[in-house]
C-alpha cells in the first residue's frame, strides 16, 4: 500500500507519481487531500485501486482501463470520459459530463449528478458502460447515447419531478436508460420511448443495484421497491435519412 | 517560431472565484488569490483579474476611479477632462509589487473623486448616468485611455497574465473586502490585452465570466441605442451594461432582469400557470434583446451582494457554498474546498437558476 499526501501538488506530479508506483505493480494507491489535480488515474491499465479522499479534479479515470477509483468526497466534471475498463465508486456527488463517450467498465455515484452525464456512450460486443446514479440527474442525461445502460435511482428525490431535468435521451440511438421513477414525456427526446421494465429487464440491472447497494450501504428492497421504467430509442439510426440525397 | 492552430493544445477553460462576508466583514485578499490559483490550468495567463468591494473606506463617498493609460499623453488629455467633470480629492498611483512574469503594464493610476455641482446641474442628470457618461466618453474618445473601474469604495484590479500572479502585482493581500471576485482568462475570440482582462465593470457593477456570448452584437447593437458604448473588445462589457441598463436604469426588480437574460426555453413557458407564463411572455417580447444566448457562468458583483448565474442549459461549471456568514462561488468546487474544507453546504446551481447572495439587512440588490 502507498499513500500520497497531495496538498499544493500539480496534477503532473502527482499523476506521474501514480504511473512510477503502477509501474512496480503497486496495487492498492491512498490519495490524500486531493485539491482539484486533473487526470487522476488516466488511462491506466490493469488491475489497481486508489481511493481518493479530498476533490478529485476534472476527467478524472478518463481512458482508464481497469483500476478501480473509490472517491470520499464530490467528482467534478467529465469524470469516467471515454473510460474502458474498471469501476469508479463516488461517495459523494458528480459534476457535468459524468461518463462522456464512456465505452466501458462502471461507474456508481451515491449522490447526485450534474448535466450531460452519458452523453455519447457506447458499447461495442461485451464492452457494456454502465453507470448507477443513487440521487437525481441534470439535463441531457444519455444526450446522443449510442450503447451502455444508465441506472437512475432518484432515492433523494422528494418531489418525483425534479429527479431529472430536460432534455433526458435526446438524439439516443442506443443503450438504455433505466428509471426508478417515471419520467414525465415533456422532459425526453423525441427519439425515445418509455415504458415498464419487463422482468427480464429487471434481471439484467439487478446485478448493479445489489452492488450500489452494497457500496454505499443502502437496503436492497427498498431500492428495488417498485418495477422500474426502461427509455429506449425507437430507432438506431435515427438520422440516416438526413444525408441521403 | 510560428504556432500553428491545431499543433498545440491549450487545455484550458476561464476559471472564476467569487468570496462573500454576508455581515460585510471585510477580509484580505489571499484567500481569493489562493481559490482562483488553484484552478491555475483553466486559464493561459493571458488575462487575470479582481473586483473588490468595501476596499476604500476612508473615501466610501467618492468614485474611486482606476485607469489605464499607453502613455503620458492619454494620462494629461484625461485628467484635463476629469478636471472638468469632477471634483477630484486625490490621485494617485495604483501600487504594485515588481512580478517577473507580469510585462509591460501602463500606466495604472487612480482617482477619488465626485462630480462637479455646477456641471452635473447643466447636464440635467442624476449622478449614476453622469458617472456612466463620463466613463463611456473616456473608453471611447480617449485614445490609449481605459476606465478600469468606476464605482464607490470598490475597485478592480486586472492585468496580462496569471491571476495569482495579478493578485501580487496588485499586492492584494494588503487590502480588505467585503466582497472578492476574480478571473482567469483563456481569451478565445479577442486578444490577451490588459483592458480585455476581467472583471469588466460600470459604477459598482462587476463581472466575471467564463464562456463566451453568441448574443454578443445583437446585446451590443441593443445597448448602444441607451448611451452604451462597447468599446473593449470583450462580450463580457456587454453583459455588465446590460446589468446596469435593466437594473439601475430600468428599475427591474432583479429576477425578472435575470429572466430576460437567461428566459425560460418557449417550450418551458408552455407549460406555466397562466398567469406566470403572460409574464414570461412580457419579458421576452419587451426584452427580448437582453437575452443573452451562448455557453457562460458569470458572478456578478456590487456593493450589495453577489449573483451567479449559468446559462440556460448550463455549458459552464459553476458550483456554489456557504460556511457561517461567508459564501463562495467558483467554476470548481476544489476551488471553494482549497480555501474551506468543509462547508456548510454545496451545490450546483441548475442552468438559468441564480444564486442571490446578497448582505445581511439588503433588500434587492
Amino acid at each position: 500500500m502507498a499513500t500520497i499526501y497531495a496538498r499544493g501538488m500539480h496534477y503532473k506530479d502527482l499523476n506521474e507519481m501514480i504511473k512510477k508506483l503502477v509501474k512496480i505493480n503497486e496495487k492498492e494507491i491512498i490519495l490524500k487531500n486531493v485539491q482539484g489535480q486533473r487526470y487522476i488515474g488516466d488511462g491506466i491499465q490493469g488491475e489497481y485501486r486508489i481511493t481518493i479522499e479530498g476533490t478529485p479534479g476534472n476527467d478524472m479515470a478518463a481512458y482508464m482501463d481497469g483500476p478501480t477509483i473509490i472517491v470520499h468526497g464530490n467528482v467534478q466534471d467529465a469524470t469516467a470520459n471515454t473510460m474502458n475498463d474498471g469501476e469508479v465508486i463516488v461517495h459523494g456527488n458528480s459534476g457535468d459530463t459524468l461518463g462522456y463517450a464512456m465505452r466501458g467498465g462502471e461507474v456508481y455515484i451515491k449522490g447526485s449528478v450534474g448535466y450531460r452525464v452519458g452523453i455519447h456512450m457506447k458499447e461495442y460486443m461485451n464492452k457494456k458502460p454502465v453507470i448507477v446514479i443513487g440521487g437525481k440527474a441534470g439535463a441531457f442525461l444519455g444526450e446522443y447515447m449510442a450503447g451502455g445502460t444508465i441506472i437512475l435511482l432518484g432515492l433523494n428525490a422528494e418531489d418525483p419531478q425534479k429527479m431529472v431535468g430536460s432534455h433526458c435521451g435526446t438524439g439516443m440511438h442506443g443503450g438504455t436508460i433505466y428509471s426508478r421513477l417515471p419520467i414525465d414525456s415533456f422532459k425526453l427526446g423525441k427519439e425515445v420511448m418509455q415504458i415498464p421494465a419487463d422482468d427480464n429487464d429487471m434481471e439484467s440491472v439487478n446485478i448493479y443495484i445489489m452492488k450500489f447497494c452494497s457500496y454505499f450501504g443502502f437496503d436492497y428492497d427498498s431500492v428495488r421497491d417498485r418495477r422500474f421504467w426502461k427509455i429506449y430509442p425507437y430507432n438506431k439510426r435515427p438520422y440516416k435519412n438526413l444525408y441521403a440525397y | 517560431m510560428l504556432r500553428y492552430e491545431g499543433k498545440i493544445r491549450i487545455p484550458s477553460g476561464c476559471a472564476i472565484s467569487g468570496i462573500m462576508n454576508k455581515k460585510g466583514q471585510p477580509f484580505p485578499g489571499d484567500d481569493i488569490i489562493k481559490s482562483i490559483a488553484l484552478m491555475h490550468d483553466r486559464s493561459n495567463g493571458l488575462g487575470g483579474g479582481f473586483a473588490a468591494y468595501g476596499i476604500y473606506p476612508e473615501y466610501k463617498d467618492l468614485y474611486a476611479i482606476h485607469m489605464f493609460y499607453d502613455h503620458e499623453g492619454a494620462k494629461a488629455d484625461v485628467e484635463m477632462f476629469l478636471n472638468q467633470h469632477f471634483k477630484i480629492e486625490l490621485s494617485e498611483r495604483i501600487p504594485t509589487r515588481k512580478v517577473s512574469s507580469i510585462k509591460n503594464p501602463p500606466i495604472i493610476w487612480r482617482y477619488f473623486a465626485f462630480p462637479r455641482g455646477d456641471k452635473l446641474a447643466e447636464a440635467g442628470l442624476d449622478e449614476s448616468e453622469y458617472v456612466v457618461r463620463c466613463v463611456m466618453r473616456i473608453n471611447s474618445d480617449f485614445e490609449g485611455a481605459f476606465v478600469v473601474s468606476s464605482g464607490k469604495n470598490m475597485g478592480a484590479f486586472k492585468a496580462v497574465g496569471y491571476p495569482e500572479d495579478v493578485g501580487d502585482f496588485y499586492m492584494l493581500d494588503t487590502y480588505r473586502a467585503y466582497i472578492w471576485t476574480a478571473h482567469g482568462r483563456f481569451p478565445t475570440n479577442t486578444p490577451g490585452w490588459w483592458g480585455g482582462a476581467h472583471p469588466f465593470t460600470l459604477l459598482d457593477w462587476s463581472v466575471v465570466h467564463n464562456g463566451e456570448i453568441s448574443s454578443y452584437d445583437a446585446n451590443r447593437r441593443w445597448l448602444e441605442m441607451f448611451g452604451y458604448k462597447c468599446t473593449l473588445q470583450t462580450d463580457t462589457e456587454a453583459i455588465t451594461y446590460m446589468f446596469d441598463l435593466l437594473i439601475r436604469r430600468h428599475r427591474l426588480p432583479l429576477e425578472i432582469a435575470l429572466t430576460a437574460m437567461a428566459a425560460p426555453l418557449w417550450d418551458e413557458i408552455e407549460r406555466m400557470e397562466p398567469e406566470q407564463q403572460e409574464l414570461m411572455i412580457s419579458i421576452r417580447a419587451v426584452y427580448g434583446s437582453a437575452l443573452i444566448n451562448g455557453p457562460f457562468s458569470i458572478i456578478l458583483g456590487c456593493k450589495n451582494g453577489i449573483i451567479a448565474l449559468n446559462d440556460r442549459i448550463k455549458l459552464r461549471p459553476l458550483t456554489a457554498a456557504t460556511k457561517g456568514d461567508f459564501v463562495f462561488i467558483a467554476s470548481e468546487e476544489s476551488a471553494i474546498r482549497t480555501v474551506c474544507p468543509r462547508p456548510d453546504a454545496v451545490w450546483t446551481p441548475m442552468g438559468g437558476e441564480p444564486v442571490i447572495a446578497l448582505l445581511e439587512g439588503v433588500e434587492d440588490i
